[in-house]
């Protein structure tokens, strides 16, 4: 019996870490500075994909994401950590999509790679913060969802059985498959698996990284498909053209703006035991404390 | 008809606050578009909601009665809305960036094809020039968020699609009643005429909800602790600080992703927004994402022992020294002179 798990990930820049280097002056990113990443949700959700691989006999892991042709590292890393495949869906067509355009394109990638039992993602990605992608596929595909996972309790039959994590509390939910499921930072880390991995997938590329790096694998690839990470363009996909890229995006940018906050005349202190008293003393003669 | 849309969040029979804020925005909104506002609850005996958010200002109110209904779960309360809204055609919808308002947001917009905003900041009313079409629409919504990690600050529209739709988190809208007696009207909707049976696909068999001990948003004193303070043995001097203070303890997102201090306790873009009297920034460099969630505190005073923290440029106090020195001198000056 097979059962096949699709994990949504992206490649995502950090934008956790950022130091004063991270905006240029002109008020654009500087994306040179912050390190592209795989989005630390996406990593949460493929490690309950990992979990449900090792539970459900015949059940294999691919990872689809969309971006430029260098997000094809996480399919890899996705690899290393123990997926068996991965597709990458890229092209300008894809180009200045919103999360309804790039929840289509994505629907319309799970369409192509067949019947799926679940589809897992992250809850967010740290670049935008939206949590809207996984919903908006869900919805693009007719599928039930349940956002803010924590942990796959169980899957019995057509029955998935699934911990949530809401804003007070948890709630466990009972739902059929095929579904798709948000998973939360709050769920299990994703540990790499094992290190023969590394070894075994350290050449799986797509073609046009092979192409780009001028390297005649042919035979290899011929004996070893499973290093062929897929890479689909927009003709791959059965699509409206209209509902891609910027024309699928209802939602437009008026304007970026990088913040600046006001700087206010501060009073600079020392721990000096007399500095410390004398400020103690104001804040509570003018009732700020006490 | 292109009023102006709030779903209501709806826990044991009491609307969030997230609800309320986003009434109070709604309604000045309603305002400058010479519009109704609107709000839709869809629950289980509802009887209380109107007398809970009628003085918010909302001048019509549909209730989906139904037993189904509650707890919230996503199909149902999708197919209540898609099929509210193409009846009604609202010019703006807009529900809490909560796990409820994410859950549910993504899937209607998806259904009705109109963009959604998440997590706004700010809402406002304002012209857009699309040059390219040469075209200029009056009167959208400006959908105004941090992005990028709180680096950069967007503002977004939905030129031709409607509803326009946005959710903003709890806390970042201020509250504020319009009218106690204010005049709005209940309509009852016939749930079986907006939601089918099989959307009932979902079950929810366990429910934990915890009453929240800690009250960030309402007190008047927070003490936060960054990264700086090094450990969680540290981060007690906080707790301490807070007691003698009479306050509350908050922290960064750094110091609750080092493991220093829980989740419902950070402060921030991905946090709770707070604005107290006086808010004591202890080993917090100063992230942006930190910062929108706490610079209009009324006071503000940094310890820290970079004196170049970015934190210090907001600061009306800036102490330069290490947090270990400094915090235990507060409390034994505070002790010392208070009566």
């Amino acid at each position: 019996m097979s059962f096949k798990i699709v994990v949504l990930a992206k490649q995502v820049p950090d934008t956790r870490n950022v130091g004063k280097d991270a905006m240029k002056a002109d008020g654009t990113v500087n994306r040179a500075a912050l390190p592209a990443i795989y989005n630390p949700e996406d990593l949460n959700a493929l490690e309950q994909a990992l979990r449900l691989k090792a539970k459900i006999e015949g059940a294999s892991v691919h990872v689809l994401t969309m971006g430029p042709a260098r997000a094809a590292e996480i399919i890899r890393e996705s690899m290393y950590r123990g997926a068996d495949g991965g597709f990458l869906l890229s092209g300008r067509e894809f180009a200045g999509s919103d999360t309804l355009a790039t929840s289509y394109a994505l629907a319309c990638a799970i369409r192509k790679i067949g019947p799926v039992d679940i589809i897992l993602c992250g809850r967010q990605a740290i670049d935008g913060d939206t949590a809207q992608v996984g919903p908006q596929v869900a919805e693009k595909l007719g599928l039930p969802q349940i956002t803010y996972a924590e942990e796959i309790v169980d899957i019995q039959g057509k029955n998935i059985t699934v911990k949530r994590r809401l804003d007070r509390g948890v709630e466990v939910v009972k739902a059929s498959l095929p579904i798709v499921v948000t998973v939360n930072g709050t769920a299990a880390a994703c540990r790499p698996r094992h290190a023969k991995l590394t070894l075994k997938y350290k050449r799986a590329a797509t073609p046009s990284e092979l192409q780009e790096a001028g390297a005649d694998y042919t035979d290899l690839y011929d004996s070893h498909p499973y290093l062929k990470i897929n890479e689909w363009g927009v003709s791959d996909i059965d699509h409206d053209i209209n509902w891609l890229g910027l024309s699928g995006s209802p939602t437009k940018v008026k304007q970026i703006e990088s913040v600046v906050f006001t700087a206010k005349e501060s009073k600079r202190l020392t721990a000096a035991d007399g500095e410390i008293e004398e400020l103690i003393k104001d804040l509570i003669a003018n009732h700020t404390i006490g | 008809m292109n009023n102006i849309i709030v779903y209501l969040e709806i826990e044991d029979g009491i609307v969030g606050d997230v609800s309320l804020e986003l009434l109070t925005k709604g309604r000045t909104l309603a305002d400058q578009l010479k519009c109704k506002l609107e709000a839709v609850a869809a629950g289980y005996q509802l009887d209380s909601i109107g007398a809970q958010v009628l003085p918010y200002g909302v001048d019509t109110l549909y209730l989906a009665d139904d037993k189904r209904l509650a707890p919230y779960t996503t199909l149902p309360h999708t197919s209540l809305l898609v099929n509210l809204f193409k009846e009604e055609k609202p010019q703006i919808a807009l529900m809490g960036a909560t796990p409820v308002g994410r859950d549910l947001g993504p899937r209607v917009s998806s259904a009705l094809f109109s963009g959604l905003t998440a997590d706004c900041t700010s809402l406002e009313i304002g012209t857009y020039e699309d040059k390219k079409a040469g075209k200029t629409y009056e009167n959208l919504l400006y959908q105004i968020r941090p992005a990028f990690g709180g680096n950069i600050v967007a503002t977004i529209v939905n030129p031709d699609c409607r509803p326009q739709m946005a959710t903003v988190r709890e806390g970042v809208m201020k509250k504020e009643i319009r009218d106690p007696k204010y005049k709005g009207q209940i309509k009852a909707l016939d749930v079986a005429k907006y939601v089918q049976d099989t959307d009932f696909v979902m079950e929810v068999i366990e429910r934990h909800m915890e009453k929240s001990k800690i009250n960030l948003k309402g007190s008047p004193i927070i003490v936060a602790g960054g990264y700086g303070m090094g450990s969680a043995d540290n981060f007690k001097m906080l707790y301490d600080l807070a007691g003698v203070l009479g306050g509350e303890v908050g922290a960064s997102r750094a110091a609750v992703d080092a493991g220093l201090c829980e989740h419902e306790r950070q402060i921030g873009q991905t946090g709770v927004t707070v604005r107290p009297k006086l808010y004591i920034a202890c080993g917090i460099s100063g992230q942006i994402q930190h910062i929108a969630g706490m610079q209009e505190s009324s006071m503000i005073i940094a310890v820290n022992n970079d004196p170049d923290a970015p934190i210090n440029a907001i600061a009306d106090y800036v102490i330069t020294g290490s947090v270990e020195e400094v915090i235990p001198k507060m409390i034994q000056y505070y002790k010392k002179n208070s009566k």
